[in-house]
């Protein structure tokens, strides 16, 4: 009886250990590019938690995820750098920022939630164009956004007076600014993976999933299906927020470019592929896709190698993987690559009469 | 001018959704494709056959429809037929999904550069009725209205278009009738994806260029107008892209000076936005809908 659970806290102090390395780890082996890969990932994931919760969760489908994210950042550029003046501090911009997009959410969420999903799809990927209009024109003729060229010199996160800038001597160990970063983004993201796997097990997750499964079923057993699906959303759209307001400090550069449709599709690729409600599965799915591009840059000598020069730019064959990828884990693994437990008995459930797949 | 093409689109959009209760997210891309494949049979079939352009123009028309209604059978026949029985947000997300490959396998095909469309048809503006319009202008319209009146013959009319209809109102009890459920979805799919090709024809002829990413503003506008006019529903969408196509322009050009020339035409594309969101508020069946969008 105790043998079991010592194994286990043995396996998360070691696990917990390798995280605190990772950075350094990885730094002598792969080079400091790769830190800042890790660091993405750390920030894809708090942000692939967060359409979870919309998609993995209740359902709905959000195809402008990256809006969020973008009023995340922008918030912070504009509050924290030399463009209108504003310095304030990080501890206040960034429960402003959760707050902000989960206005925003609701907004967005109130007029289409209680139609079908369908219409929620839409409106969240014309959203995600929109904000984008709006980043790139609101220069003129009052310069709110300083227009396509983006916002330049936002200043870097400050805990207790140390920037995260700057390398910190700590016990005769320099720390890097990437590393530094690195633990900011791996608190931040562990906080959001405790949220959600709470969130799951708790009586408003059940709700949710009680409404992806079946919605009229759900307001007959009398969830409050309109509010629920709100709640749904604007607790995403505040992750996206947070993640945000660390991704504008951490690039020190925010400009429109970044928060086009390619990345409301690369975070929903992770949520689908890694396994939809799954809460590590959602994690891994956004290691993959992280890490995927910094891959795909190794085809480009490879075509070289093997057919003499480069004839599809590494760069454009990512999205049209992250499709293919969409297409593929729907058609073929509807619970992705990690499915959660209870998601992968459902389905073995639903497919039980004569089919291939029956699990019992 | 821009709204018959909304209406074009939209009727891809309305048609499949009557039918299968799907957004067929990659109906722009079909659009998209329709008009690159206009151009290249153009730049092939010009040099090679000195075909004068009105001529060339049509039959460069006919290899897109073609081209087009194969890849909607296509799409029909890979991506969503498999998906009929499963899970909504399953076919939601086959069907963004297939739109992104799409576009990128355009992308790769046809470059990231604008193509541009060549003049084929006379462009001299002349005065009609007191106001200025060009030919292409003119046979848009007239082609939006002929491609029109022949669906509502074929829906309304036909055997085949009684069947369509049963199936729309209940796949089960057509085929139960005798209907061949999946040849209607497929000749749905066919004809939605012809006239979207005959729609990336026009816009092409309109703006005078075509690029890979043509279709998502396209696809998301006409879908637009298809909820504005009541999704499900034929004449709707007609009505809708026409509304639509003089909401925008009117907006685009008055924006500036109802807003004191803060907000000017660059937000064009917002009112597309700001219509399908008010509809979905204060009417989400549409102006012609009867039936309920809320259907769970």
């Amino acid at each position: 009886m105790r043998d079991p659970r010592r194994l286990r806290l043995v396996g998360l102090a070691l696990g917990l250990l390798a995280l605190l390395l990772a950075p350094f780890l990885v730094d002598a082996l792969l080079g400091r590019a790769w830190v800042r890969v890790l660091d993405l990932v750390l920030l894809y994931a708090m942000l692939a938690l967060g359409l979870n919760i919309v998609v993995g969760y209740a359902g709905l489908l959000d195809l402008g995820f990256v809006a969020f994210f973008a009023v995340g950042a922008y918030l912070y550029a504009l509050c924290a750098s030399p463009h209108f003046g504003l310095h304030l501090p990080f501890w206040l911009l960034l429960p402003a920022a959760a707050l902000l997009a989960a206005g925003v959410g609701v907004l967005l969420g109130a007029p289409t939630l209680r139609l079908r999903g369908d219409y929620l799809a839409i409106v969240t990927l014309g959203f995600g164009e929109i904000i984008r209009i709006f980043l790139n024109n609101l220069n003129a003729p009052v310069n709110l956004t300083n227009g396509p060229q983006g916002i330049t010199m936002i200043r870097p996160i400050e805990i207790a007076g140390v920037s995260m800038a700057r390398p910190v001597e700590l016990a005769g160990l320099t720390v890097p600014s990437l590393h530094l970063y690195y633990y900011l983004f791996l608190g931040f993201a562990a906080l959001a993976l405790v949220v959600s796997s709470r969130l799951e097990d708790s009586r408003i997750g059940r709700a949710w999933i009680a409404i992806r499964e079946d919605e009229v079923a759900a307001r007959a057993c009398g969830v409050n299906t309109r509010d629920l699906k709100l709640l749904a959303f604007a607790l995403g759209a505040s992750f996206g927020g947070v993640a945000g307001a660390l991704y504008a400090s951490f690039q020190g550069f925010v400009s429109p470019e970044s928060f086009g449709l390619t990345e409301s599709v690369m975070i929903l690729c992770m949520v689908v592929l890694g396994g939809m409600g799954h809460v590590r599965g959602v994690v891994l799915g956004a290691a993959l896709l992280v890490a995927l591009p910094e891959a795909l840059r190794y085809t480009g000598p490879l075509q070289r190698a093997l057919l003499g020069s480069v004839y599809i730019e590494p760069s454009d064959l990512r999205l049209l993987l992250f499709g293919l990828a969409l297409v593929l884990v729907a058609r073929w693994r509807p619970a992705g690559l990690w499915p959660s437990p209870v998601r992968r008995r459902e389905l073995a459930e639903r497919h039980a009469p004569g089919g291939p797949e029956s699990a019992q | 001018m821009l709204g018959s093409i909304y209406a074009l689109v939209a009727l891809g959009y309305t048609m499949v959704y009557g039918i299968l209760g799907l957004i067929n997210f990659a109906h722009g891309e079909v659009v998209m494709v329709g008009a690159l494949v206009a151009i290249t049979a153009i730049g092939v079939l010009g040099p090679a056959t000195g075909l004068p352009g009105p001529l060339l123009l049509l039959v460069a028309l006919g290899v897109s429809v073609l081209a087009c209604m194969l890849l909607g059978a296509l799409l029909e026949r890979v991506a969503y037929r498999p998906l009929r029985e499963a899970p909504r947000l399953t076919a939601l997300i086959t069907a963004i999904g297939m739109s992104i490959v799409i576009q990128n396998l355009a992308m790769l095909a046809w470059g990231r550069q604008y193509l541009s469309f060549p003049a084929l048809l006379p462009n001299e503006p002349m005065i009609l009725l007191g106001a200025t319009v060009t030919g292409t202008q003119l046979i848009i319209v007239a082609l939006t209205a002929l491609a029109m009146v022949v669906l509502m013959g074929l829906v309304n009319r036909t055997r085949l278009g009684r069947a369509m209809r049963a199936t729309a109102q209940s796949p089960a009890l057509a085929s139960l009738m005798g209907v061949n459920v999946d040849r209607i979805v497929v000749v749905t799919f066919l004809v939605g994806s012809a006239l979207a090709a005959l729609a990336g024809v026009m816009v092409a002829g309109y703006y005078g260029q075509a690029h890979y990413h043509m279709g998502f503003m396209l696809g998301l506008k006409a879908f637009t107008a298809a909820v504005l006019g009541g999704i499900g529903n034929i004449p709707g969408a007609m009505v809708g892209g026409l509304a639509l196509g003089v909401i925008e322009s009117l907006g685009a050009g008055y924006i500036g000076a109802l807003t004191g020339g803060f907000l000017g035409s660059h937000y064009q594309d917002v009112f597309a936005f700001a219509v399908l969101v008010l509809v979905l508020v204060f009417r989400p069946s549409g102006l012609l809908g009867e039936r309920v969008a809320d259907r769970a």
